[in-house]
């Protein structure tokens, strides 16, 4: 079991590598990054100056050196738009990104499953039809149009919800709303398709054979063996909601979390807050998928990881 | 509710289950009468596709779409295990007082549950045991079975058995509730050939032993051979002889039944080539009007094209065959 | 996912009857051929916008801006779905749009399909370090923070239709890798590609004419499901600004351009978002009739719920294997 982890961290450990210099050969290499982050009118001297700071006069190789070495002290820098620490934002911004991707997809796996167990128990029943009809339509909005068109509804018609932002307890409603949809519909086709083919299997005969109530057949031994998959996605969809849809969500919302900084840190050209929100955004995603491993094991004890 | 000895206690009359397919309705069941009486192994022979698991499917209540009981009535004890009141009495007797075990172990365990779960949850739920009793049970049964270390079995899941202990670990959660009717759906078919035998010894021991009423499935002789009293010939969702076991093999009468014993290879008869029976089994979505068994049968005559019922030809025996009625004069 | 064995077959096409059951199976499948309609009037719709647009999506009527629909009070039948800010038709720019999504969809789904599908195959066939290599590369790419990567790139590099194209196929091949990796192992194993090998066929012989016929079909699904992920994908890259620019018409731009609006000109974000989703709606109801069609064991399955759910039985227990 050590074992795994340890090869788990080391492919996680490749995956941050990976995107961080990912991250900084675009930024760096790729055009003219002095003239991303300037404005138009500096003079030659401002110029210089500002390279001279950012280390950009540095040969390349210097300037990864000293990039790696800071990376492992966190230190990405001062963010060239908030002129103070870039991970002192990161720090701040995340507890609100994280707050929404974890009520979110929590919601939707709690109302994926009773949902998906119903549908699989009367395929092609009303109810399945009508949860995989929804659910095809759930799959296929836009999630920032599912956004706006709940703002619409829900704020400006019918005035119940506020439009945006973060003062009050009933403003997460919203964007909870929006994060939930899309990977409710998706979780549960894997719900409703994963009960219907354990409850095919031989094992569940038996279970009827010895006589077990219905609850515990369905409930206990089928919904066990189907989770597997279930949470294979919960977990995907986790990893999306952080690296992703937050990004989509919070800018339509103006939930000041990581995605909204991300884009305005785009908007801003502030490369240096960039660096440090994917490179923690890896991280999270790296932490994700390990916690989904414990979960396997966890639940499968065939499993032999490693 | 007991029943006298002398009653049956499961009585089949007159089964008909149909399956919906998109290439049509295949009729699986075409009327099978049967009766199990008390610590008796009734052997239920046939080929694939003859009818033999979807009877004792229909049995435990265990046949849903595309599959339906069309008609016919099964009564345990007595009282019907169909329809509403039916369903009711079924849930309650099955796991029971009717258990089953099946084919294939592997498949046949949750993968994901230890062998003491899977044993006590039965035990819990029907007999309203507390967990430390029913674990101790758990090993009783786990003794039974001649598995060794039933302790340490108990925390053990179903992967980390061989096939031989898998089944027999099948055997005990069947028998957990000492059960007045065994049935065993091919139970050895998965497994090698030793442990086969192991495990029909196994069942032979454990039926006398707890005066066990059996149903044994199976397509081979062999099996049936060393555990029924009575045997059973399915053939094309019919059952074409019933009788007692020394009798079918000594003097099978039904052509199928003289085919199937015909074609089986024996040790002490040295032949050049083996006897086939000719040709395949009917397609059950249109099965032919007459005797199922007449296009492959020697024997076939006119009176064949009219379907034959099962009925008496001497004491112990039924035959469902006009040819067999001929010599008997019936 | 696997090949299935019993649908193996080995190259050789019966072209003309093969496609004449497919228009039959879509006729029985009512929501597969909604879907295909649907599709072959986006398609009509892309290649004839020019044609049926009754206005230019660029043309501005600073005097006609902000107007309602049609069936609006304010609304006229010069502007049936109402004008923007800046007196552009919404119709207009919706019918255009599709080319764009249409457009960048294809692009992508050939562009990453081909590069996976090859990586795939090389994986797959060549096995040892060449199948380590790459499936490591994969992993390792999988776990990348797409759209925030899609976002930087765009950003450094300058968003247009073809960097855009460009950065999705960049986050989107692997998926082909990995499902066509996974098909030419277990096609590799069977029996008679190693009766092929034995024989004597050449490896890329072994490949196209045995491997690739079994590939068609899944890869074909998964690339119209991808196609659906890639239209979403593009519609939140213009959505976010970092997508396609204007002057160029996509929906995710209208969207974003609609948004200051939102409580003034309800029907300039809710006529794209209209457009987009029916777009993935259609595409999905295709990609599922076709995962139905090429796999026999579901379209029983499938008969077999119709049937259950015409009578009304009691709930799922199993389906009895039929004799």
């Amino acid at each position: 079991m050590g074992r795994y982890f340890l090869k788990r961290l080391w492919h996680g450990v490749i995956v941050i590598f990976g995107v961080t210099v990912l991250v900084f050969v675009v930024t760096r290499l790729v055009g003219d990054p002095v003239k991303v982050m300037l404005p138009l009118e500096a003079t030659v001297e401002q110029r210089a100056a500002f390279e001279k700071e950012l280390g950009l006069d540095q040969p390349i190789a210097i300037q990864f050196v000293d990039f790696m070495k800071g990376l492992s002290r966190l230190d990405f820098g001062k963010s060239l738009w908030q002129h103070r620490p870039a991970m002192q934002i990161v720090f701040e911004k995340l507890p609100l990104t994280l707050e929404l991707a974890l009520l979110g997809i929590g919601l939707a796996f709690v109302l994926a499953i009773p949902l998906g167990i119903i549908s699989a128990l009367r395929p092609g029943g009303v109810s399945d039809r009508s949860t995989v009809f929804v659910s095809l339509m759930g799959l296929s909005i836009p999630q920032f149009w599912l956004g706006l068109l709940l703002i619409i509804v829900f704020a400006v018609q019918f005035k119940w919800l506020p439009t945006s932002g973060i003062d009050t307890p009933a403003h997460i409603i919203l964007p909870t709303i929006t994060m939930a949809l899309p990977a409710l519909a998706r979780l549960v086709m894997i719900v409703r398709s994963s009960m219907i083919d354990e409850l095919n299997q031989q094992y569940v005969k038996t279970c009827f054979a010895k006589g077990l109530p219905f609850y515990r057949v369905v409930g206990v031994h089928a919904l066990r063996n189907a989770a597997l998959p279930v949470v294979t996605l919960t977990g995907w969809e986790l990893i999306r909601a952080v690296a992703g849809y937050s990004v989509v969500v919070e800018t339509v919302f103006a939930w000041p979390g990581l995605g909204l900084t991300a884009i305005q840190a785009i908007e801003r050209e502030d490369l240096i807050l960039l660096q440090a929100i994917v490179f923690t955004v890896a991280i999270l995603v790296v932490l994700i998928n390990i916690l989904m491993d414990v979960a396997y094991k966890i639940i499968d004890p065939r499993l032999k990881l490693g | 509710m007991t029943v006298p000895a002398n009653q049956p206690l499961l009585e089949i009359e007159n089964l008909v289950v149909h399956f919906t397919t998109r290439s049509g309705i295949v009729q699986g069941v075409r009327g099978v009468n049967l009766q199990v009486g008390h610590g008796e192994t009734l052997g239920i022979v046939g080929e694939s596709g003859s009818g033999k698991s979807v009877t004792v499917q229909a049995v435990m209540g265990l046949i849903t779409t595309p599959g339906e009981i069309v008609s016919g009535s099964i009564r345990w004890k007595g009282k019907s295990l169909l329809g509403a009141g039916g369903r009711d009495y079924l849930e309650k007797v099955r796991g029971k007082e009717i258990t089953m075990i099946f084919q294939d172990p592997m498949t046949s365990l949750d993968p994901l549950f230890t062998v003491g779960t899977q044993i006590t949850e039965v035990l819990r739920h029907h007999l309203g045991m507390g967990k430390k009793q029913a674990l101790r049970r758990a090993v009783e049964l786990l003794e039974l079975v001649d598995i060794n270390a039933p302790e340490r079995r108990l925390q053990q899941f179903p992967h980390e058995l061989s096939g031989g202990m898998r089944q027999r670990v099948m055997i005990a959660i069947a028998l957990a509730c000492e059960p007045e009717l065994l049935i065993a759906d091919e139970p050895t078919t998965a497994l090698d050939v030793t442990i086969q035998a192991m495990i029909l010894e196994l069942l032979a021991e454990l039926q006398e032993r707890l005066k066990l009423s059996v149903i044994m499935i199976t397509h081979d002789l062999g099996v049936i051979a060393q555990m029924s009293h009575r045997v059973a010939v399915m053939y094309a969702g019919k059952i074409v002889e019933v009788g007692l076991a020394e009798d079918i093999f000594e003097r099978p009468v039904h052509p199928y039944t003289q085919g199937l014993l015909r074609a089986t290879p024996r040790p002490d008869e040295v032949t050049e080539r083996m006897i086939a029976i000719e040709g395949v089994p009917p397609n059950l979505i249109s099965p032919p009007p007459g005797c199922a068994f007449a296009s492959r049968c020697e024997q076939a005559g006119e009176s064949c094209g009219l379907s034959p019922s099962l009925t008496v030809y001497e004491e112990n025996r039924m035959v469902s065959c006009w040819c067999a009625s001929k010599k008997q004069g019936a | 996912m696997d090949a299935k064995q019993g649908a193996i077959e080995s190259g050789g096409d019966h072209g003309g009857g093969r496609l004449k059951n497919l228009f039959l199976e879509l006729w029985r499948d009512k929501t597969g051929f909604i879907g295909m309609a649907m599709i072959a009037a986006l398609l009509f719709m892309a290649v004839a916008a020019p044609l049926i647009a009754p206005h230019s999506p660029t043309a501005q009527n600073l005097r006609a801006r902000l107007k309602a629909p049609v069936w609006d009070e304010n609304g006229s039948w010069n502007h049936i779905l109402g004008t923007d800010n800046l007196g552009r038709d919404v119709l207009s720019r919706v019918i255009h749009g599709s080319r764009v999504s249409l457009m960048v969809g294809a692009s992508v789904v050939l562009i990453a399909g081909a590069f996976g599908t090859v990586l795939g195959l090389l994986a797959g066939y060549r096995g040892g370090r060449t199948d380590n290599f790459i499936m490591r590369w994969i992993d390792t790419q999988v776990a990348f923070p797409g759209l925030l990567i899609a976002l930087i790139i765009l950003a450094v590099i300058g968003p247009s239709m073809i960097t855009v194209i460009l950065v999705l196929s960049f986050n989107g091949w692997m998926v082909y890798g990995r499902m066509t990796r996974g098909a030419v192992l277990s096609v590799r194993q069977t029996a008679y590609v190693e009766a092929a090998e034995v024989v004597g066929c050449s490896g890329t012989r072994v490949v196209f004419r045995h491997i690739l016929p079994n590939l068609t079909s899944p890869l074909l699904t998964l690339a119209i499901l991808e196609f659906a992920r890639i239209v979403l994908a593009e519609a939140a890259l213009s959505f976010l600004g970092m997508g396609i620019q204007p002057p160029a018409t996509s929906w995710g731009l209208d969207v974003a351009s609609g948004k200051n609006y939102l409580f003034r000109a309800w029907w300039l974000v809710t006529f794209p978002g209209i457009a987009i989703s029916l777009t993935v709606l259609a595409i999905n109801l295709v990609a599922s009739w076709m995962r139905l069609v090429s796999d026999p064991q579901e379209r029983e399955k499938q008969f077999a719920r119709q049937m259950r759910a015409r009578r009304k039985r009691g709930p799922v227990v199993q389906e009895a294997s039929a004799p």
